[in-house]
This record gives structure tokens, sequence and C-alpha cells, in this order.
């Protein structure tokens, strides 16, 4: 990129030896959303005053001798789906358009505390629900790389955010994919930490049993380093795991040698070739670093599509009941409460997040309830099996994060189930709970980034981020 | 929840079905948003019958990654949310509360 600042890590160094100040790394990027932002469209809204006041206190407080955190003086940008105190916070859903939460998400209070500036809050598609955050109430994210082209989704604006250099690095959200897919479309690092690893508390729910938070960086140092900050037990989300971060940071000179690579022998079809020869790269880097790569199988991962969009629906359908025109948002009024509830709901949703509320009604209304959502959870049983399994003779798979390159805007748009078919790669890691990140490992069709995909079992991350860096080195 | 658990996931939706799930997700849609619906929903089942090969009789439902347990905290008062901040986001407050409209609707 255009700066030698734009690392997570570099800024922190600069900032602490002096060489540049929290305002002035601030200003660098402001600058570039000036020039970027309206062809862009990254953000939902830009916190240029607050960002101004924070890092001046910071570069005060520094002067002054005292210590920050571990990203003074970062600019950061986060998914509008995270609550920040007296800052709306939309969803990109007419819903929400105007709330303010009155409180902050416990990941918003860990990267306050650790001294990151917040710039401003990210587009998504309405309520997480897409793939290439065309579904915002608010317009289209474009990819920062060729912005005829989307930048993926739903966490597009934040990973277009840290592309395009408005923030060092962003926060997104995962339920399917939705940060290592628009990570690998935009050419940036994506992780999806394991389910229960990152507090969810403050993230508005789509899929409780599937949405995690997670960092995109320009790079894995800067991954590991926003894991520690944001990772870790936190008793305000019932789903929290009750157990300290491992250190990331600390296992990224450690290699690969001895490591063992899964490698699917059956790959799904619908993969650009370009992406399938990247891939092909990636274990030969990784296999010349000294792992062994070793053929496994995932019988059930052509039915994670079917065990996906029943369960998230199902999950999203009880999830939206609480936008009710009752205590905080939209409200079209009406003679009577239920007309009330239907008409708000009508004219707050967008289309998609209408579709996925009546999939999810339907999959876990009487009489289907057994025919559609119990059959997606014993699905999802089968693939986490399929892991245990895979797992006994590999630490690691690697597959594309998506199986195509970013698709031009509007071409998917017309039928859902193709836009579903983008998640093929990333939706049985939430399935499991498991961890996954994107690493970008060179261009595609249209000299577009193509990502690898690491998956790991649960608490993997430290094997996980080792293979990642070194997919970095090799890259 | 009457069907068996061997249940096929390919019945043919039809838009009576379609309008009765939106009244129960409370979304009132047009016409031209039911028709759509139908097709679209009957699109996805239709895809989503590719599970209906599978033998399930002997797989244990997975709802959460991970084993849920309930989870307490100390018994001790702690500050909640502020009052006026809350009250603040709400469409239509009134005297510290939710005003709504009356709830005597024609409810099936």
């Amino acid at each position: 990129m255009e700066s030698e600042f734009v690392s997570v890590v570099n800024i922190v160094d600069s900032i602490r030896a002096g060489k540049t100040t929290a305002s002035a790394v601030l200003e660098q990027h402001l600058a570039r959303i000036d020039k970027r932002e309206t062809e862009i469209h990254a953000f939902n809204h830009i916190m240029s005053e607050s960002a101004r006041a924070n890092a001046a206190s910071i570069d005060a407080d520094l002067k002054a001798g005292k210590e920050r955190g571990p990203l003074a003086g970062v600019p950061i940008a986060l998914k509008d789906n995270m609550c920040t105190r007296g800052v709306p916070t939309t969803c990109s859903s007419k819903i929400l358009e105007g709330w303010k939460p009155p409180y902050d998400a416990t990941v918003v209070t860990r990267l306050q505390q650790a001294g990151a500036v917040i710039v401003g809050k990210t587009n998504l598609d309405e309520f997480a629900m897409g793939s290439s955050t065309e579904n915002s109430a608010f317009g289209t994210t474009r990819n920062p790389l060729d912005t005829s082209r989307v930048p993926g989704g739903s966490s597009g604006g934040s990973a277009a955010a840290v592309a395009a250099g408005f923030a060092a690095a962003s926060l997104g959200s995962d339920t399917g994919g939705s940060i290592r897919q628009p990570a690998a479309l935009c050419g940036v690092v994506g992780v999806k930490p394991t389910y229960g690893m990152v507090s969810r508390q403050g993230l508005v729910a789509f899929a409780s049993s599937l949405d995690q938070i997670g960092p995109f960086t320009h790079t894995v140092a800067d991954a590991a380093l926003m894991m520690e900050v944001i990772g870790g037990h936190d008793p305000l989300d019932s789903t929290s795991l009750d157990q300290p971060m491992a250190s990331l940071t600390a296992v990224l000179g450690q290699g690969v040698k001895g490591m063992r690579i899964g490698r699917l022998a059956d790959m799904p079809d619908g993969c650009e070739p370009e992406v399938l020869a990247r891939l092909d790269a990636a274990f030969v880097a990784l296999q010349a670093a000294g792992a062994t790569i070793v053929d496994i199988a995932l019988p059930s991962l052509s039915y994670c599509l079917t065990a996906y969009y029943l369960v998230a629906p199902a999950e999203a359908s009880s999830n939206l009941a609480r936008y009710d025109g009752v205590r905080y948002g939209l409200r079209v009024e009406s003679a009577d409460l239920i007309s009330m509830y239907g008409a708000t709901r009508a004219a707050g949703f967008g289309a998609e997040v209408k579709r996925r509320i009546m999939l999810g009604t339907y999959a876990l209304s009487a009489g289907y309830y057994d025919a559609y959502y119990g059959k997606a959870l014993k699905v999802r049983r089968l693939i986490a099996n399929d892991f245990a399994v895979a797992y006994q003779s590999c630490d690691v798979i690697l597959t594309p994060t998506s199986p195509t390159v970013a698709f031009p805007i509007g071409e998917k748009t017309s039928d859902p189930l193709t836009m579903y078919l983008c998640d093929i790669f990333t939706i049985p890691t939430n399935l499991a709970g498991h961890a996954a990140m994107s690493v970008p490992f060179g261009t595609g069709a249209h000299s577009m980034p193509v990502g690898v995909q690491i998956l790991a079992p649960a608490l993997g991350e430290p094997t996980m981020f080792r293979v990642a860096a070194e997919l970095e080195r090799a890259s | 929840m009457s069907p068996s658990s061997d249940a096929k996931t390919t019945p043919k939706i039809t838009a009576q079905v379609v309008a009765k799930v939106a009244h129960l997700a409370r979304l009132d849609l047009t016409e031209a948003e039911l028709a759509l619906m139908t097709t679209q929903l009957t699109g996805m089942l239709d895809h989503f019958g590719d599970i209906d090969k599978l033998d399930l009789s002997a797989v244990t439902p997975m709802a959460q990654p991970f084993p849920i347990k309930n989870v307490y905290r100390e018994d001790v008062v702690v500050p909640g949310l502020d009052r006026q901040e809350v009250l603040d986001n709400a469409p239509a407050p009134q005297d510290g509360r939710f005003r709504v409209p009356p709830s005597n609707g024609s409810e099936s």
C-alpha cells in the first residue's frame, strides 16, 4: 500500500518510537477516506471528530509517559452490527436507522482499552445476510481493487476499509464465511475464531450458534495481535469459552516443519481453475517448508449448504423477532398492535432479510420442524464428525476460501441460491464451531486476489496462525 | 410437530402456506412479494431436498458447537442501562414507558 505505516504492528512501533503520532496516522487514514470513500462506500458512519479527539488524547498520554495499550493509536473500523454507545448502529437496515446503543460491545471496550482509535462503522449486507454487501439498505460497497466488482460479504465494508487503507484493521462478524470470503475477495487477512473465543456481547445477533467476531488486517502478525486484544473469556457472553486467550504473536516464527496439511481428495465443482492453481501452489509452498500433505475426505461437505441455509435462517427468524417497533428503531403506526408489527417489519426489512425470516419461520413451523430444522441439525453433526475423523490424520486443512475471485456487481443478485453457493468452503467451519482464516495468496482471473483458507479444529488457532505465517512468507 | 423424523423435505409449497408463514413471522407481504417468495422458497426447498438421501436415523442433532450450560453470576446489584438513554431510542416513549397501539386486533 501507499504508506509505510499501513500495518498495525508498524503503526504501533512507529508511534512508540516517536517517529510519528496517533494524530498523524489518523490524518493519513482520513485523507484516504476523503479521497476514495464516495466511490467505495465502505462506511455507514465515519467518526472523524471522536477519532481526532481520541488520537489527541493518546498522543498526550504517550508524551506524558503513560502506557496506552498494545494498539495505541491504531485506526480501526467496526462492522456496523457491533454496538457502540451513543453512536448509530444500523446493521445496514432501515429498521435500526437512527438507533444509538446504550452500551458498547465487549470487543469495542477491549479495543478502546488497548488504545485503538475507532474511525467508523462499516457497511454490511443487512443483518449480515449476504455474500456481496449488495443487500445493504444504504447502498452497495465496491471492491477497492476493482470498483466494478463486489468486495464480498457480509462484512464487505470492513474488508474494503482495510484494503483501501481507510483503517489499519477492522472487525467483522462471520456466520457462514462473512469475514473470510470478503477478506479473500479484497486481498486481506481475515480470521473466524473458534466459537466462543471472542465475546458476542453487543454483536447484533444473526444466528447465535454460528456467529463469531474476528479481525481483518493486512498481515498475519496484525491479525494475531488483534486476536490477542479482542479474544478471551467474557462473563457477559454465556457461550464465551472459559479459558485464557492463547498467545498467537509468539508462534508466528515457528514454521510448519513436521506439520500435516489436509487436502480434500474430492474438490467440489464450480471452482475457477486459477483459484485451484493458487491452492496447489500453497500446498507446494508448505511442503517446501517441511510439512506433509495428507489427502482427507469430508463426505458430508456437499450437504453443508442445506444444513446452513436451514439452521441460520431458523435462528435468524427467532433473533429478528425483536424488531417489532416497540423499543427501538422504526415504527409504522397502525390501529392495533399486530398490524403495527406487520407493517413495521414489512417497511423496515429488505428483500433478503424477509426471505430468510420466511425460510426460517417455515423450517421451524409445526409440521415442518422435523423435516427441515431437525434434519439440518443432524447434518450439522455429520460434518462435525467428518472433521473429527479428518483431524486424526492432519493438523489443518487447506481449501480455497471462495470458489471464485470477486464477481461483478449485480451478477448474482437475481438468484439467491447462486449467491448462497459462494459459501461452500466457509460454512462447514461455522457449523462445527471451529477456527478458520483466509490468507491472500496471489491473484487469479482478472488479476483479482485469491484467498487460501486454513481450517483448524476448535482452539487450533496457534497451529492455524503458524501455517498462515508460512503462507504469507511464501506469497 | 406431527410428522415423523423420516418426513421428506420436499412438500409442494403453496401461496397459501407462504401467506400463513408471513403472518406467523409478522411480515405484511404484498401480493407480488408473496408470489416471488413462493417461487424462490420452492426453488430453495427443492435444492434442500438433497439431504433426504442421507440416513439420519442414528444421528444425534447438534444445535450448538459445544455443550451449553447455564452461567450464573453472583447475586449482587450491578448498575443497569441508563433508563433515559434506553427510552430515547423508542419510537413512542411516554411517562417512562413504551407506548404501543391497542392489542385488541383480530389475531387468529
